[in-house]
C-alpha cells in the first residue's frame, strides 16, 4: 500500500455522505441543523431587505406625492390638499382632490376621475369601514365609496389612505399641481434614531449569530465520535476537520434553502401581520442583493468556522474524544474586560463632551455599545456557574437541574446569551423610546381639537353652531387671523380676533375684557403706532378698514423673537368685518372636549369632515400617544416578539438536543421510579435558571444602556419599566412555552425502550 | 497430588519433627482431609532415601527425637517443582494452591507460578484450538468441552494471581 | 549480502529478522495512576501475539502506545526501526492509514456509513478512488462471509457481522500490525469463535502481526504467543 492522502475535496466529500445517511437520527439533527440555521438565514434576509423596505417605501410614497406647482388653473391641473384624520390610535391620511380640467392627472393606483363626493380607499381603510367601528366613520371621506385604491398606489396592504373627489378647494387652500410624483427626499437620521437602529440592530443581530453557533453545534457529540472512528481509520487532525467542514457544508446549505423558503413564506406572511404605520407589500420585501450575497456566503462560511471552533475544545482522538472543557476554569478578569472598555469607549465622549455629544462620536458608541453587549454574553457564563455554586440544593427536580447545570452549564449559556444580548437591546432600546416620548399629547393638558379653517371668505362663525350639538362638545372659541395691510405705507401685521378667554389662554396674558386691544410684541419691536388704519383682509375683498385704538395694551410674546401680532376682541372690532382671504388667513376654532363621552374624537371629526372636507382638523388628547409613536411601539413590539421567537426556538431545540443526548440516563431516571412531573419539572429549572440569571444580567446592563444612551442623545433620563416588564414577563412566557413543548419529547425519551441502544 | 514436594518445601522454613510437620500440612492444605501420621513418616523415608531430607536426633527419650531438615538437594527439588507447570488436567486447584502457598513460604514468586502454569494451559489451549479448526464436528465439541475446562482454571489461575497480596498476608501471619 | 524477495502481493508473508514493532521502557500515568510502570514488548512480523492480563493492568493503555495512538510519558515505541513516540500527528495518522489496522470492541464503524463504505474508508483516506475502494472492500466482506452487509448501516447488521465489517476495515490496506482490543468482547462465544478464527486466518494470508488485547483465554488461545500484563509491566512468555 503506498501511503497516500485523500485530497481536500474528497475529505469534503466524504463528511457530506456522512452528514446526509445517517438514517432517522442522522436526518434529524440534518433538519435540527438546516432549521436552526434556516431561522438564522431568514432573519438577515430579513434584515438585509429593511433597505429595500425602506427604500422602496420612500419611493412609492414620492411617487405619489404631489409634483410640479403651477401658478395658472389649466386643462391639465389638479387641485389637492392633503388631510389626516385619526382612526382609533392608527392615522389616515388622504387627499382632497379637485380637476380643473379633462387632462388632470390621476394619483397613482387611483384609475378614475372622481366627481365631489367620491372617495376611493385603500382595501385595509375599506375594512375598517366595513367592521362595526366603521360607522363612526360614515360620511367622514365623501358620500360613497367607488372604488379601492390599486396596490401601487399605497406603500404596502395594511395602509389606511384614501382620495376624496371635492369642488371646494381654490389655488388658495390647495396646491395646484399638474404631476404626480417628486424626488425622494433624503431625510438623513437623527442621532437618536440612529443610535436606536443601531442598539436594535445589534440586539437582532447578536441572537441571529448566537443562534447560527447554537444551530451548527446540534449533534455534535455523535459528531466527534463518528470523527473519532475516522481518525482510527487513519485519518489525521486537518483531514478531520476537513470532513467536519463538508458535514456542516451540507447543513449550511440546507439552512440556507430552508432560509430562503422561510423567507418566502415570510413575504406572504408578514405583510398582513404588520401595523399599518409600517406597512410595506411582500413583494417589496427583497433583500439588498449584495447583502444577500453575503448572507449566502458568510453564514456557510461561519458555520464552518464555528464547527471549527468546537472542534478545538475537543481533542478528537482515534479512541475517541476529550472535551477541553473539563480543565477550562472560566477567568474573570478578560470577560469582565471586555463590557469595560465597552463602557469606557461609550463614557468617554459624555465625560469630555457633555450630554448629547453622541451625534459626533458614533463610531466610538457604537463600537463601546457593541462591546458592551458581547460582554454581556462573555459575563453569563461565569456569572451562571458562580450561581449554580451558591444555589442549595432542595427538592429533587430541583437537584437534578442543578446538578446538570453545574456539571455543564455550556450548552444552556450558549442557549440564553441570545435572550440575554438581546433583552438587554431591548430594554435599552425601550428605555430611549421612552424618553423620547414621555409626554406625549399637547402640552397644556387639555383635550380638545383644533379646526383650521382656510375656505377663502370663511370667518369660522358657522363652526360653532354646527359642532355644538355633538356629545363631549364643551366650549367652542373661534378666533379668526388675518394679515392686515395698511392703507398708508407701512408693514402688514397678523390680526387675531377672538374672544378674551381664548386671548388668555394662547399668550399667558392674564387680564383681558371686551373691547381691549392688545399689541402682542417685544419691547424694542418696531410696533404700529397707535392711530394706524389698516384693511382687514386682501385689498379689493371688501374688507372694512380699522384703526388701532389708543389705548392699545402691550404684552410681552412667550418668544422674545417673534413678530409683533395684534390681538383684538370683537367688541373692539366696531362695525368693522374680518374676511380672511390670503394664503395665511384662515379661521381657527379650538373645540374643548369631554374625555366622558365615547368617541367624541371618532364624531367629531366626522361631524368636520362632512361640514367642510377641506379643513384641517388636530385633536390634542393629553391620554392618547402619537400615532407616530404608536408605529415606533408597534414597530418595537414587532422586533421583540420576532427576537422572542427566535430565542423561544433556540431554547426548544438546545434542550430538544440535550434530551435525546441524554436518553439514556433520563430512561434510568424513570425506571428508577422517578416520576415524569419530577423530570418535567427539572427540565423546567434547567431552562429557567439561567435564563432568570441572564434576565437579571440583561435588565442591569440594558438599563445602564439606556441611561448611558439617554444621556448621551441629550434626552431626559428615565427607564421604562412597563418595557422591562414586557420584554421580561416575554422572555419568561418563552421559557414556560419551550418546556411545555418539551414535555412530549420528555415522555418519548424517559419511556422504558429508552435504555435500549441504538 | 504429590505430598512429598509439599512436606519438603515446608521443611524448607525451617527443620520440624515429623509430628510438626503433620500438623503444618493439614492448618495449610489438610483442609477437612488430615494427613495420616504414617503417611508423613512413609514420604520421609523415601526423601531420606533420595537424600533429599536429613534427619537431626535430638539427645534425649522422648518418642519423637527425629527431627527433619531440607538438604541442598531438596532445595533445588522444590524449586523444580515450583517452576514446572503441572499437566493440566481436572482437579488441579488444590496441587497449585499447595505450590502457591510453598513458593510464599519459601520466598518464591508466585505469580511466576501461576504465569507458567497459565502459558501451559494456554499451549494445551492452542493445540486444541488447532485441532479443533482441522476437525470434524465430532472433533469440535469434543475440544471445546475440554477448552471450557481449561478456560476455568485459567480464570482461576487469573482470580488467583488477583488474590495473591490477600493470600500473601494470611500465609505469612 | 542478500536480501530476502519483498513482495506486497495477495497472501505474501513479508520474511522479517529481528521484531517489527519493539516497545522498551513504557510509562504511562493518567493522573495519579500509573497505566504502564516500564512496560517492554517486541512483536515479531507475521505473529499473532496475545496481550492478557487483569482489568486495570494496562494492556489496552499498551496496545494504544504500541499503536501510536497514545503518547507514553516515556520509553520508546519503534516500528521497523522508526520511532513513533517521536511522530507527529500526521505522520502517526500516516502510519495508521498504511501500516497498521485496528479491531475494537466497539464505536469503529462510522454509523452513518455503510458496511462496505466503512471497509473502504481507509483506503479512500489513502487517496484511492471510490471505485477501486468499494470493489476492494466489497471482495474482503465476500472473504469474511458476509457479502450481504455491504449495503447496510453498521446499525442494521448483528454483532458479529459488524465485527467482520471492522475485521475487513483494518486488514483492507494490508496493514503490517493489526491491533486488536477485545475485538470478540460483544459477541457470544460461537460467534466470537468464527470472527477470530476468520480474522487470523486472513492476517496470516497477509502477513499481518496482530496484537490482541484480551481477557478471554479461548480467544487468546488464536494467538501464537502470549505476554501478560500485570501492574503495568510485561511477563513475556515464549510458547513451550
Amino acid at each position: 500500500m503506498t501511503p497516500g492522502r485523500s485530497s481536500a475535496p474528497a475529505d469534503l466529500a466524504l463528511g457530506v455522505r456522512m452528514s446526509v445517511s445517517g438514517g432517522r437520527s442522522g436526518w434529524a439533527r440534518l433538519g435540527l441543523i438546516a432549521t436552526g440555521l434556516g431561522i438564522g438565514v431568514a432573519m438577515l434576509l430579513l434584515v438585509a431587505s429593511l433597505p429595500t423596505v425602506l427604500d422602496t417605501r420612500a419611493e412609492r410614497d414620492a411617487a405619489r406625492s404631489p409634483g410640479t406647482e403651477v401658478v395658472e388653473p389649466g386643462d391639465d391641473t389638479l387641485l389637492v390638499k392633503r388631510f389626516a384624520s385619526d382612526v382609533a390610535a392608527d392615522l389616515v391620511v388622504g387627499y382632497l382632490v379637485q380637476p380643473e380640467g379633462a387632462n388632470a392627472p390621476l394619483p397613482p393606483g387611483v384609475d378614475r376621475v372622481l366627481a365631489p363626493g367620491e372617495a376611493l380607499m385603500s382595501p385595509a381603510l375599506q375594512r375598517v369601514l366595513d367592521s362595526p367601528e366603521g360607522e363612526l366613520l360614515d360620511g367622514r371621506w365623501g358620500d360613497r365609496v367607488v372604488g379601492t385604491i390599486a396596490p401601487e398606489g399605497l406603500v404596502g396592504p395594511q395602509e389606511l389612505r384614501v382620495y376624496v373627489g371635492t369642488d371646494q378647494l381654490t389655488g388658495d387652500n390647495a396646491q395646484r399641481i399638474s404631476d404626480f410624483g417628486r424626488a425622494v427626499r433624503d431625510d438623513g437620521a437623527d442621532a437618536t434614531t440612529m443610535l436606536m437602529a443601531l442598539v436594535g440592530l445589534t440586539g437582532l443581530l447578536v441572537p441571529v449569530a448566537g443562534f447560527i453557533a447554537t444551530a451548527v453545534r446540534f449533534g455534535g457529540e455523535a459528531r466527534d465520535r463518528r470523527l473519532a472512528a475516522v481518525r482510527l481509520a487513519g485519518a489525521d487532525a486537518a483531514t478531520t476537520g476537513r470532513i467536519a467542514a463538508g458535514e456542516t457544508l451540507v447543513g449550511a446549505v440546507g439552512g440556507l434553502l430552508v432560509g430562503g423558503l422561510l423567507f418566502l413564506a415570510m413575504r406572504a406572511v408578514v405583510p398582513p401581520l404588520v401595523p399599518s404605520s409600517l406597512t410595506f407589500h411582500g413583494a417589496d420585501l427583497r433583500p439588498v442583493p449584495v447583502l444577500a450575497a453575503l448572507v449566502a456566503v458568510l453564514v456557510p462560511v461561519a458555520s464552518v468556522l464555528v464547527t471549527r471552533s468546537a472542534l478545538k475544545h475537543v481533542i478528537v482522538e482515534p479512541l475517541g474524544v476529550v472535551r477541553r472543557s473539563t480543565v477550562v476554569h472560566r477567568r474573570l478578569w478578560w470577560r469582565v474586560a471586555v463590557p469595560v472598555v465597552g463602557l469606557a469607549l461609550m463614557l468617554t465622549p459624555l465625560l469630555s463632551g457633555g450630554t448629547g455629544s453622541f451625534g459626533d462620536s458614533q463610531g466610538l458608541v457604537l463600537l463601546g455599545m457593541v462591546l458592551l453587549l458581547v460582554g454581556v454574553a462573555l459575563l453569563l457564563p461565569w456569572l451562571l456557574d458562580v450561581t449554580v455554586r451558591r444555589l442549595r440544593p432542595g427538592a429533587l427536580s430541583w437537584d437534578l437541574a442543578l446538578r446538570r447545570l453545574q456539571h455543564e452549564s455550556g450548552t444552556a449559556v450558549r442557549a440564553v446569551s441570545a435572550v440575554v444580548v438581546s433583552v438587554a437591546s431591548l430594554v435599552a432600546v425601550h428605555g430611549l423610546l421612552g424618553s423620547e416620548t414621555g409626554t406625549p399629547g399637547s402640552e397644556d393638558g387639555r383635550f380638545e381639537a383644533v379646526v383650521y379653517d382656510d375656505l377663502p371668505g370663511s370667518d369660522g362663525a358657522h363652526w360653532a353652531s354646527a359642532l355644538a350639538g355633538i356629545e363631549g362638545v364643551q366650549g367652542i372659541e373661534t378666533r379668526v387671523m388675518t394679515s392686515a395691510e395698511p392703507v398708508d405705507v407701512g408693514e402688514p401685521i397678523a390680526l387675531v380676533v377672538g374672544s378674551c378667554a381664548s386671548f388668555t389662554d394662547t399668550t399667558g396674558a392674564t387680564t383681558c375684557t371686551d373691547g381691549d386691544v392688545m399689541l402682542v410684541a417685544p419691547p424694542d419691536a418696531q410696533a404700529p403706532a397707535p392711530g394706524t388704519t389698516y384693511v382687514l383682509g386682501a385689498p379689493g375683498s371688501g374688507a372694512s378698514t380699522w384703526s388701532v385704538p389708543a389705548d392699545v395694551a402691550t404684552v410681552e410674546p412667550e418668544y422674545p423673537d417673534s413678530a409683533p401680532w395684534l390681538f383684538v376682541t370683537p367688541r373692539a372690532l366696531g362695525d368693522a368685518v374680518v374676511v380672511p382671504s390670503g394664503d395665511y388667513d384662515n379661521a381657527i376654532v379650538t373645540i374643548a372636549l369631554d374625555h366622558a363621552a365615547p368617541d367624541v374624537t371618532a364624531h367629531l371629526q366626522t361631524a368636520i369632515a362632512q361640514i367642510d372636507p377641506t379643513a384641517t382638523v388636530i385633536i390634542n388628547d393629553p391620554e392618547a400617544t402619537s400615532s407616530m409613536v404608536t408605529g415606533i411601539r408597534q414597530g418595537l413590539m414587532l422586533g421583540t416578539v420576532a427576537l422572542l421567537a427566535v430565542v423561544g426556538a433556540n431554547l426548544l431545540v438546545t434542550t430538544a438536543e440535550q434530551l435525546r443526548e441524554r436518553r439514556r440516563p433520563l430512561a434510568v431516571l424513570a425506571a428508577f421510579g422517578v416520576r415524569r412531573r419530577v423530570l418535567g419539572l427539572s427540565v423546567l429549572f434547567q431552562v429557567a435558571v439561567p435564563v432568570v440569571v441572564g434576565l437579571a444580567l440583561a435588565v442591569v446592563v440594558g438599563s445602564g444602556l439606556a441611561v448611558i444612551l439617554q444621556a448621551g442623545a441629550d434626552l431626559p433620563v428615565s427607564l421604562d419599566l412597563a418595557g422591562i416588564g414586557v420584554t421580561a414577563g416575554g422572555a419568561a412566557a418563552v421559557v414556560l412555552l419551550a418546556t411545555a413543548a418539551l414535555l412530549p419529547l420528555l415522555g418519548r425519551v424517559t419511556r422504558p425502550a429508552g435504555l435500549q441502544g441504538e | 497430588m504429590s505430598i512429598a514436594p509439599a512436606l519438603l518445601g515446608l521443611l524448607q522454613t525451617g527443620p520440624r519433627h515429623g509430628y510438626d510437620l503433620k500438623r503444618a500440612y493439614d492448618e495449610r492444605f489438610g483442609h477437612d482431609r488430615p494427613l495420616a501420621y504414617g503417611q508423613v513418616y512413609a514420604t520421609m523415608a523415601r526423601l531420606l532415601k533420595n537424600g533429599l531430607v536429613e534427619v537431626e536426633l535430638e539427645p534425649g527419650d522422648g518418642p519423637d527425637r527425629k527431627r527433619y531438615a531440607i538438604t541442598d538437594a531438596g532445595v533445588s527439588d522444590v524449586e523444580q517443582w515450583l517452576s514446572r507447570p503441572e499437566k493440566p488436567e481436572p482437579y488441579l486447584q488444590s496441587t497449585l494452591y499447595t505450590k502457591v502457598v510453598l513458593a510464599l513460604l519459601t520466598g518464591h514468586e508466585p505469580t511466576d507460578v501461576l504465569d507458567t502454569q497459565r502459558a501451559e494451559h494456554l499451549r494445551l489451549m492452542r493445540e486444541l484450538t488447532r485441532r479443533k479448526a482441522e476437525g470434524d464436528l465430532a472433533d469440535q465439541l469434543v475440544c471445546d468441552h475440554a477448552l471450557f475446562h481449561l478456560e476455568a482454571d485459567l480464570r482461576w489461575l487469573e482470580l488467583t494471581a488477583a488474590r495473591l497480596d490477600q493470600l500473601a498476608a494470611s500465609v505469612r501471619a | 549480502m542478500t536480501t530476502a524477495p519483498v513482495t506486497t502481493g495477495p497472501g505474501a508473508v513479508i520474511p522479517s529478522s529481528g521484531p517489527l514493532l519493539v516497545a522498551r521502557d513504557l510509562h504511562v500515568e493518567f493522573g495519579p495512576t500509573t497505566a504502564l510502570a516500564g512496560a517492554s514488548l517486541e512483536v515479531h512480523g507475521g505473529e499473532v501475539l496475545a496481550l492478557m492480563g487483569p482489568s486495570g493492568s494496562g494492556k489496552s493503555t499498551l496496545l494504544h502506545c504500541l499503536a501510536g495512538i497514545l503518547r507514553p510519558d516515556s520509553g520508546t515505541v519503534a516500528f521497523d526501526g522508526r520511532d513513533v513516540t517521536a511522530m507527529s500527528d500526521a505522520e502517526r495518522s500516516a502510519l495508521r492509514r498504511s501500516e497498521f489496522g485496528f479491531v475494537f470492541q466497539f464505536g469503529q464503524l462510522v454509523p452513518e456509513l455503510t458496511c462496505v463504505e466503512n471497509v473502504a474508508l481507509p483506503l479512500r483516506l489513502a487517496g484511492v478512488t471510490r471505485r477501486d475502494a468499494h470493489r476492494t472492500a466489497r471482495e474482503w466482506l465476500d472473504r469474511l462471509e458476509v457479502p450481504d452487509i455491504a449495503d447496510k448501516r453498521p446499525g442494521q447488521v448483528s454483532g458479529g457481522q459488524g465485527q467482520r465489517a471492522a475485521v475487513a476495515r483494518a486488514l483492507i490496506t494490508r496493514p503490517r500490525v493489526v491491533f486488536a482490543d477485545e475485538p470478540t468482547g460483544a459477541l457470544d462465544s460461537l460467534n466470537g469463535e468464527r470472527v477470530m478464527q476468520l480474522f487470523v486466518a486472513a492476517a496470516k494470508d497477509t502477513g499481518a502481526a496482530v496484537v490482541l488485547v484480551t481477557h478471554e483465554a479461548r480467544v487468546a488461545a488464536y494467538s501464537d504467543r502470549e505476554a501478560v500484563v500485570r501492574d503495568g509491566r510485561v511477563r513475556e512468555q515464549v510458547p513451550a
